[in-house]
C-alpha cells in the first residue's frame, strides 16, 4: 500500500476535537509523571548495593510468593464462584453477587479489621482454630495471603464471571447433547473457552494482591521477614530513609512491568 | 456402519411400545404455544419446514431435552425419554453453525461423545478416526475447526453427533451456514450420509429444497401448529396453506441424466410416454430434477423456438392462493404451474382440458441423487 492510500482515511476523519484531546493528554501526563519523578529522584549511584540488601530481597520475595499463592487460592475458589454466579440460578444469587463485590468497595483497612475480628486469636472463628487446632493466623505469612485473597479475589470473580457471561452457551449445550456431565462440560468446554478471561482476571488479582497494604498491615502486621511485604516496606522506609523507599518503589514498578509484558506477549500471540 | 449406543441405565425411563420416534410435544413460553405430534420410523428422515418463529427450533430443542416440555411425551425406540436429561438421551445434534469446539482438533471433537459415554481415550479416538475416514476427512483429523471449509465442518459436526451411536439425529438448519455455490454438492453428500444412519433423523430447515432432497417425510409448522404433513411430493403438489404453496412450490422429479437430458422415472400417477427434461447443467447418472412452479408457462398452442421443455398435459385442478393461481397438471409428468389470475382468464383453462406447459432449461436444476 502506498503512502498516498494510507493518508486517505486520515484526511476524511477531520481534526481531532480539542475538547477531548486536551483532557486526554492531561490525564496521560498525570498518570505518567509520578513514575518520571521516581526515575528522576532515584539514587542511581547506590542502586546496586541497596537493591541487594537482605531486607529488600526478603520483602520482595515475600511479596512475590504471597501474591502468587493468593492468586492460586483465588483461582481455586473464585473460578467456581464465578461459574455459580454466571451459570446457575439459586435463591439469593443477586445478593451473593453484591456481597462478592463488597471487598472491592470497602477500604482495605476495614477488611483487615473484619478479618481480625473473625480469624484473630479471639475472633469468631479464630478462637476455635486456636483452641482446637492450635492454629494462630494473625501476624503470619498465611495472614498476608488471607488478606490478599480477601481484597483481590473479587477482581478475579468479576472478570471471570464477565467472561462466562460473554461465552457462547450453545457450545455447552452441544457438549450436553453429546452426553457430557456438567463437570465435564465445565472442564473440557467452558474452561478452555474462557481461558483468556481467567488469565486477565488472574493478572488483575495478582497485581491487586501485590499492592495490598491496608488489610495486610491490620491483619498480618508489619514484621520484616515474615509479614512485611514490599508496599509495607516502602511505607516504613519512607519514614526513615526516603531514598530507600524510592529504590523499593522502582523495584516494585519494574517487577510489575516485567510480569505484565511477559503475560501480554503470551496471550496476544498464542 | 454407524453403530448403536447401549441402552442407558441412568435415565429413569421405562419401556413403551413401538420403534422409532413418537413424540407429542407441548411447549408454552410467554404467549407462544407449541403443540405438535411427530412420528418417524427408524432409518427415515423427517423434515420440519416452516417460517421463522414457527417453532421449528423449539421442537428440535425439546427433542434434544434442551428445553423442558410443558406436556406430552417423547418415545424413542420403545423407551419413554420424556423426563430424560439431555446428557442421557440417545441423541446426536448438528447445530446450525456446527458449534465445533474451537480449542479441539476435528478428531477430538468427534471423540468427545464416545469419551463422555465412558469409552477409553484410545477407543474413542479410534472410533473418531474411523468416522472421519468414512466421511473423507482423514487428512483433516488434526485440523482445528476454523481451518475447515463449511462442507468439511458440517461433516465433522455430523461425525461428532454420530460418534456415540445415537438413536436419533437432530439437524438444525444444516445447510444455512454454507455458501450458495457449495450447497448443492454438500446437500447431496449429506443425503447419502443420512441414508446410512439406521436411527431416526429429524431436521429443521426453512429451505424447501433441503426438505425435498433430504427428507422422506415433511412436517410443515406455522405458529407452533402442524399445518401439513406428507411425502415431499405430496406437500409440493398439494400445499394446504398459502405459506406452504409459496415456500414448497417446487416441482421435483427423479430420473437418470445423460448430458443435459434427464429421463424421468415413472411414478404411479403418470400416463402416456415417459417424460424427459432438459436441464441447465449437464450431468450423468441418477439425478433429482427441480424447478419452481412460477417457472412454468402455459400455452394454448405449442410454443415454438427457444431451448425449452414442452409437454402436453391435462389440467387436474386450479387453486387460488394469495395473488397467484396454481394450476395442477397431469400427464407424462405431474406439474404445478403458478400463473396470474389474468393469465388464467386469458387461457380459459378448465379442468380436464389438455394444454401445453413449457419450462426453460435454464430454470431447471439437476442434482445428484
Amino acid at each position: 500500500m502506498s503512502r498516498r492510500d494510507r493518508r486517505v482515511p486520515r484526511t476524511r476523519s477531520g481534526r481531532m476535537p480539542w475538547v477531548l484531546v486536551l483532557p486526554a493528554l492531561a490525564g496521560l501526563l498525570f498518570l505518567v509523571s509520578p513514575f518520571a519523578g521516581l526515575l528522576l529522584r532515584a539514587p542511581w549511584p547506590t542502586m546496586g548495593r541497596r537493591i541487594t540488601e537482605p531486607e529488600v530481597l526478603a520483602a520482595l520475595w515475600l511479596s512475590l510468593s504471597t501474591a502468587t499463592v493468593a492468586t492460586l487460592v483465588s483461582l481455586f475458589l473464585g473460578v467456581p464462584l464465578a461459574w455459580m454466579l454466571a451459570r446457575t440460578e439459586f435463591p439469593g444469587r443477586r445478593l451473593a453477587r453484591a456481597l462478592v463485590t463488597i471487598p472491592l468497595v470497602i477500604p482495605p483497612v476495614v477488611g483487615g479489621v473484619a478479618l481480625l475480628l473473625v480469624l484473630g486469636r479471639n475472633g469468631v472463628v479464630g478462637q476455635y482454630l486456636h483452641s482446637w487446632f492450635a492454629i494462630t493466623l494473625p501476624f503470619t505469612p498465611t495472614a498476608v495471603v488471607i488478606a490478599q485473597v480477601f481484597v483481590a479475589m473479587p477482581f478475579l470473580v468479576i472478570s471471570v464471571e464477565g467472561a462466562l457471561r460473554g461465552a457462547d452457551r450453545r457450545y455447552e449445550e452441544a457438549a450436553a447433547t453429546l452426553g457430557a456431565s456438567r463437570v465435564t462440560i465445565f472442564t473440557r468446554v467452558t474452561l478452555p473457552m474462557v481461558l483468556p478471561g481467567i488469565g486477565a482476571g488472574a493478572v488483575l488479582c495478582w497485581a491487586r494482591a501485590l499492592g495490598e497494604f491496608g488489610a495486610t498491615i491490620t491483619f498480618a502486621g508489619n514484621f520484616p521477614g515474615t509479614t512485611q511485604t514490599m508496599p509495607l516496606a516502602v511505607y516504613v522506609a519512607m519514614q526513615r530513609d526516603p531514598e530507600a523507599a524510592i529504590v523499593l518503589s522502582l523495584v516494585l514498578l519494574l517487577v510489575c512491568l516485567a510480569v505484565l509484558a511477559a503475560l501480554r506477549e503470551r496471550w496476544t500471540n498464542p | 456402519m454407524i453403530g448403536t449406543r447401549p441402552p442407558h441405565t441412568l435415565s429413569g425411563k421405562h419401556p413403551v411400545p413401538g420403534a422409532g420416534l413418537d413424540a407429542e410435544l407441548r411447549l408454552k413460553r410467554g404467549r407462544f404455544t407449541l403443540e405438535v405430534h411427530l412420528s418417524c420410523p427408524p432409518g427415515r428422515v423427517l423434515a420440519l419446514l416452516g417460517p421463522n418463529g414457527a417453532g421449528k427450533s423449539s421442537v428440535l430443542r425439546a427433542l434434544a431435552g434442551l428445553v423442558p416440555l410443558t406436556g406430552g411425551h417423547l418415545w424413542l425406540d420403545g423407551w419413554d425419554h420424556t423426563a430424560t436429561a439431555v446428557e442421557y438421551r440417545p441423541i446426536g445434534m448438528v447445530f446450525q453453525d456446527y458449534l465445533l469446539f474451537p480449542h479441539m482438533s476435528a478428531l477430538d471433537n468427534v471423540a468427545f461423545g464416545p469419551r463422555c459415554q465412558g469409552s477409553g481415550r484410545a477407543a474413542s479416538r479410534e472410533r473418531a478416526r474411523e468416522l472421519l475416514e468414512h466421511m473423507d476427512l482423514a487428512e483433516h483429523a488434526a485440523s482445528r475447526p476454523r481451518q475447515l471449509s463449511g462442507g468439511q465442518a458440517q461433516r465433522v459436526a455430523l461425525a461428532r453427533a454420530l460418534a456415540a451411536g445415537p438413536r436419533m439425529l437432530l439437524l438444525d438448519e444444516p445447510m444455512a451456514a454454507l455458501d450458495v455455490s457449495t450447497r448443492a454438492a454438500v446437500r447431496s453428500r449429506l443425503r447419502h450420509l443420512l441414508e446410512e444412519f439406521d436411527g431416526v433423523t429429524v431436521l429443521v430447515t426453512h429451505d424447501p429444497l433441503d426438505a425435498m432432497v433430504l427428507a422422506d417425510h415433511i412436517v410443515v409448522l406455522e405458529g407452533g401448529r402442524l399445518v401439513q404433513e406428507g411425502t415431499p411430493a405430496e406437500v409440493a403438489r398439494r400445499p394446504r396453506t398459502t405459506y406452504v404453496a409459496r415456500l414448497v412450490g417446487l416441482n421435483l422429479f427423479r430420473g437418470r441424466a445423460e448430458g443435459d437430458t434427464v429421463t424421468l422415472t415413472r411414478d404411479g400417477a403418470q400416463v402416456g410416454p415417459v417424460a424427459t427434461v432438459r436441464v441447465r447443467e449437464p450431468y450423468q447418472g441418477p439425478a433429482l430434477v427441480a424447478f419452481p412452479p412460477r417457472a412454468v408457462a402455459l400455452y394454448r398452442e405449442r410454443p415454438q423456438g427457444s431451448p425449452r421443455n414442452v409437454w402436453r398435459l391435462r389440467v387436474e385442478g386450479v387453486e387460488r392462493f394469495g395473488d397467484q393461481v396454481r394450476v395442477l397438471l397431469e400427464g407424462a409428468l405431474s406439474l404445478a404451474a403458478d400463473i396470474t389470475p389474468a393469465a388464467l382468464t386469458e387461457l380459459e383453462i378448465a379442468r380436464g382440458e389438455w394444454i401445453w406447459a413449457g419450462v426453460k432449461a435454464a430454470e431447471v436444476e439437476c442434482y445428484r441423487f
